[in-house]
């Protein structure tokens, strides 16, 4: 087979559609030294564009991750009616738009949605508050630790699982013992996974987050808010720490990922 | 733990069976009810119930009012623009996608782990971001002078950027496990590559092939972040759907807003379905 | 034993997520309320246009008596998405937009009190005037409503069904040519000609600049405050304030739901010192307030005002009701849709 133009084709497309421009950021974000880089990051806003996305992804990643090990642990070790159906709709939330998820998350627990007016009547505002920004990054990510670990605990097979119960283990027991540990790779994997998608969520934050600089800003709506103001440098240097941390988190999950037949 | 408790999970009520060890056990009903009603519920406040409110609400109003908010110019063109162009990018990802697994699983050179790697960077990466960096390379201040700002190839090129991963995450696998036998058989019985490419290995990896475009389109059609920056989102020209859908609802019209999310998601669903359906077929042909 | 840790574990994995938010909702309610060591904090939800000024405005105030102990949140986006999102629970305490019908939205939603333009400033904040903006040094010599008017000449300005900012620039035109509102009819053909060289109508004031600064257009409408940002921000942009043109008038108030309306009411009448009017001046906006100091404007000799031309009620009638008006019109003829369900207060 045509070795050489097929790797020259494929090496020259990445290059430019995703070499290219991510490195010209980051380069960009470098033009000017490293004075402007730290003013821009050690910034009140960014610091709490940055802690408020932080907070989010990691409520949602642990929501997702309790959610992941229970919903795996049914489709693959128990037996009911409508398991397919249960599977389908948990890979539901990987076809809908972020704007989507936005506006359902409004119909839902918006101020004149029944069950939202209810919750913020007795004290509890979701939308353009942190409750919402938390929901949206859920439903975003919510698959990803599922499909994560059910393929390991396929392969896995439940024979440890049953000798332990067999030697007089609690299914407790046996879950902390034996089943986590068998699936502590794809579970880290999946983790990552979420939470990488979590901390760079955009569209559904952006339709239910009210834009409350320190409150429900987050570092992705901070970079479309410092490029709307001309801001240039303060949008490329955190689109850069952006683009770094899903580096790094790739990297990660390289590590972690259940390994493929070599 | 005491040697006797063996057979009844504590505390459960389930039937009791016989004594002696057994191998194959049925769970007992409550800690699939109770799992499942967890989950469930965690899925309908989350998931369901948002959705369901979605396409309620676009119904409200009846068919003509739907068809309407469907059909008022702007909405309609963004919708014809979304998924033509997010075919036309599944069609490209499906050759590049094929080409660049190929590279990565056939082929080797230096560097071809970090290539490996950085594929999923579109997965990781935030779509604002992806915006922003392909702004500045094909915007109005690129240092290679292609300037695709306001243009529909922009939109082309942000749908591109964020599907990348997805055919060469399918094929990948196939063409690892692929048994070179019949690939070996028919060179020696004098195939030309093409040949060989064309009557043995397109036909195990179309499978694939044709999964990942069905998701690759389904990302496509729904990209809203990485579109604003580059596109300009222009009505009627550069604005794609999802835009269409966030400008309704910063308009305070949810209803019209809802129905062109119903279309979307009306359109991601039949795709996703016959994926399956075709996924079951070829897996019950190959 | 073994069926409690099930439950227990059960159990937090449904109350965990639920007490975490509830405790995220705490912190959220309790920021605008006072915290232990007495300070209060006030919700400031503005438009986007004037951030840089707030943000100043804020850090002088908390340099006074009065604004020592106040901290503010502040959000900042669209005149009219930030209008609609209060109205839908955003919660504020001052709430400072673009145009009057944004704040007469809220006191239909009884957000803000009806009496809240019964001052001397009628409600009003800051000013502003509707301006002819061009390439640096205005190659192309376009400095009058007729010039932009001219075939072959592309004019930027958003559109005024998606942005209730984009009014003022329509309003300034139309203003301007059918003498201040008197001959609708040659208003409304100078409209039809100017429409005529928009080849893109963003969505809002700020994406048409960034529009126009990215290369498109010869000129753009805009306000001088607008004009005067980009330059700020070393954007490339020469204006002109034409002859005849529209006084924007940016509207601001204190919401009846606020929690601290006592404090509210005090920075709100601490932004009508000539000390505040002065940074709203050095940040472009026209101060409401006599000798305020600070930079100074010029005066078009036929400046003219929204009542001028009959009010907002006549104007948003005649010229932007979505089904039958004369953008409607215009915007059909060109093939745009005008958004179908017009809202109670006419403003989008």
């Amino acid at each position: 087979m045509a070795k050489y133009p097929l790797r020259v084709l494929a090496l020259v497309y990445l290059l430019f559609l995703l070499v290219l421009p991510v490195g010209l950021v980051i380069w960009r974000t470098f033009e000017h030294g490293l004075r402007p880089i730290i003013d821009t990051l050690t910034s009140d806003n960014a610091t709490h564009a940055f802690a408020v996305t932080l907070s989010v992804a990691v409520w949602a990643v642990l929501a997702n991750t309790l959610f992941g090990v229970v919903a795996a642990l049914l489709l693959v070790r128990h037996r009911f009616p409508g398991k397919r159906l249960l599977s389908a709709l948990i890979d539901l939330p990987l076809a809908v738009s972020p704007v989507v998820v936005g506006l359902a998350l409004i119909l839902v627990y918006g101020k004149f949605a029944p069950a939202g007016g209810w919750l913020e009547r007795n004290g509890l505002q979701i939308i353009f508050s942190l409750p919402g920004m938390v929901l949206a990054t859920i439903f975003v990510s919510l698959p990803l630790v599922v499909r994560a670990i059910v393929p390991v605990l396929e392969e896995m097979g439940d024979e440890q699982e049953q000798a332990a119960h067999t030697l007089g283990a609690s299914r407790w027991q046996t879950f902390l013992r034996i089943t986590i540990p068998g699936i502590r790779a794809a579970l880290g994997y999946g983790v990552v996974l979420c939470l990488a998608r979590a901390l760079g969520e955009y569209g559904a934050v952006a339709v239910v987050s009210g834009r409350l600089v320190g409150q429900t800003q987050t570092a992705t709506l901070f970079v479309e808010e410092r490029y709307q103001n001309y801001d240039q440098t303060a949008a490329f240097t955190t689109a850069s720490a952006l683009a770094l941390i899903a580096i790094v988190i790739l990297l990660v999950t390289k590590l972690l990922r259940p390994k493929e037949n070599a | 733990m005491s040697a006797t408790a063996v057979q009844k999970p504590t505390g459960s009520g389930s039937a009791p069976g016989p004594a002696g060890p057994r191998v194959h056990r049925r769970r007992p009903p409550v800690g699939t009810a109770l799992s499942l009603g967890t989950a469930v519920l965690y899925l309908s406040l989350i998931v369901l119930i948002p959705l369901a409110a979605v396409v309620w609400r676009s119904t409200e109003g009846g068919w003509d009012t739907f068809w309407r908010a469907v059909q008022t110019p702007d909405a309609w063109a963004a919708l014809k623009l979304t998924v033509g162009a997010s075919l036309v990018v599944a069609v490209i990802n499906v050759v590049m996608g094929t080409v660049i697994a190929w590279v990565l699983v056939r082929d080797n050179f230096p560097g071809k782990s970090i290539v490996d790697t950085l594929i999923d960077l579109p997965f990781a990466l935030p779509t604002i971001v992806a915006g922003l960096v392909l702004l500045a390379l094909y915007g109005t201040s690129s240092p290679l002078h292609i300037n695709l700002a306001y243009t529909r190839v922009s939109v082309g090129v942000a749908l591109l950027f964020v599907t990348l991963p997805f055919v060469v995450r399918t094929v990948q696998p196939v063409l690892r496990e692929l048994d070179r036998d019949m690939e070996q058989a028919a060179y020696s019985l004098g195939a030309s590559p093409a040949t060989t490419f064309r009557r043995i290995i397109l036909p195990n990896l179309a499978p694939a092939m044709i999964s990942g475009a069905g998701l690759a389109f389904t990302r496509a059609i729904a990209e809203y972040g990485s579109t604003n920056l580059l596109t300009g989102s222009i009505p009627f020209e550069t604005q794609v759907s999802a835009v269409n859908i966030f400008g309704r609802i910063e308009s305070d019209d949810t209803t019209s807003a809802a129905a062109i999310s119903t279309v979307l998601l009306v359109v991601a669903f039949v795709v996703l379905i016959a994926l399956d359906l075709f996924q079951r077929w070829s897996a019950r042909r190959g | 034993m073994k069926l409690r840790t099930r439950v227990l574990a059960v159990s937090a994995a449904l109350l965990l997520p639920g007490t975490a938010l509830s405790a995220c909702a705490g912190t959220a309610d309790n920021s605008t309320s006072a915290d232990g060591n007495g300070a209060v904090t006030l919700s400031l939800v503005a438009y986007s246009t004037p951030q840089a000024a707030y943000e100043a405005l804020i850090a002088a105030y908390q340099k006074t008596d009065a604004g020592k102990n106040i901290k503010f949140t502040q959000s900042y986006g669209a005149s009219g998405d930030q209008s609609r999102a209060v109205a839908s629970g955003l919660k504020a305490d001052i709430v400072a937009f673009s145009l009057e019908p944004d704040i007469t939205r809220l006191v239909t939603a009884k957000l803000v009190d009806a009496s809240w333009n019964s001052d001397q400033y009628k409600g009003m904040i800051t000013d502003s005037v509707a301006v002819i903006g061009t390439r640096k040094g205005n190659p192309k010599n376009l400095k009058t409503w007729d010039d932009i008017a001219k075939p072959g000449v592309q004019v930027l300005t958003p559109n005024p069904f998606t942005s209730g900012g984009a009014k003022w620039n329509i309003l300034a035109g139309y203003g301007a040519k059918s003498s201040k509102g008197k001959d609708a009819a040659a208003g409304a053909a100078y409209l039809d000609a100017l429409f005529k060289n928009v080849p893109v109508q963003d969505n809002s004031g700020r994406a048409s600049l960034q529009t126009f600064t990215s290369g498109k257009g010869d000129a753009f409408i805009s306000y001088e405050n607008e004009a005067l940002f980009a330059q700020k921000n070393g954007q490339a942009v020469d204006y002109t304030v034409p002859d005849d043109t529209i006084l924007i008038e940016n509207p601001i108030a204190v919401t009846t739901n606020s929690a601290h309306p006592a404090e509210a009411k005090a920075f709100l009448d601490w932004l009508h010192t000539p000390a505040a009017q002065k940074i709203y001046a050095e940040n472009g906006y026209r101060p409401v307030v006599k000798d305020a100091g600070g930079p100074s404007f010029p005066n078009p000799s036929g400046l003219f005002t929204i009542s001028d031309l009959g009010g907002w009620s006549k104007v948003n009638k005649e010229l932007f009701d979505p089904g039958n008006s004369v953008m409607a019109s215009i915007e059909q003829k060109l093939g745009i849709s005008t958004s179908a369900a017009p809202s109670p207060a006419a403003s989008k």
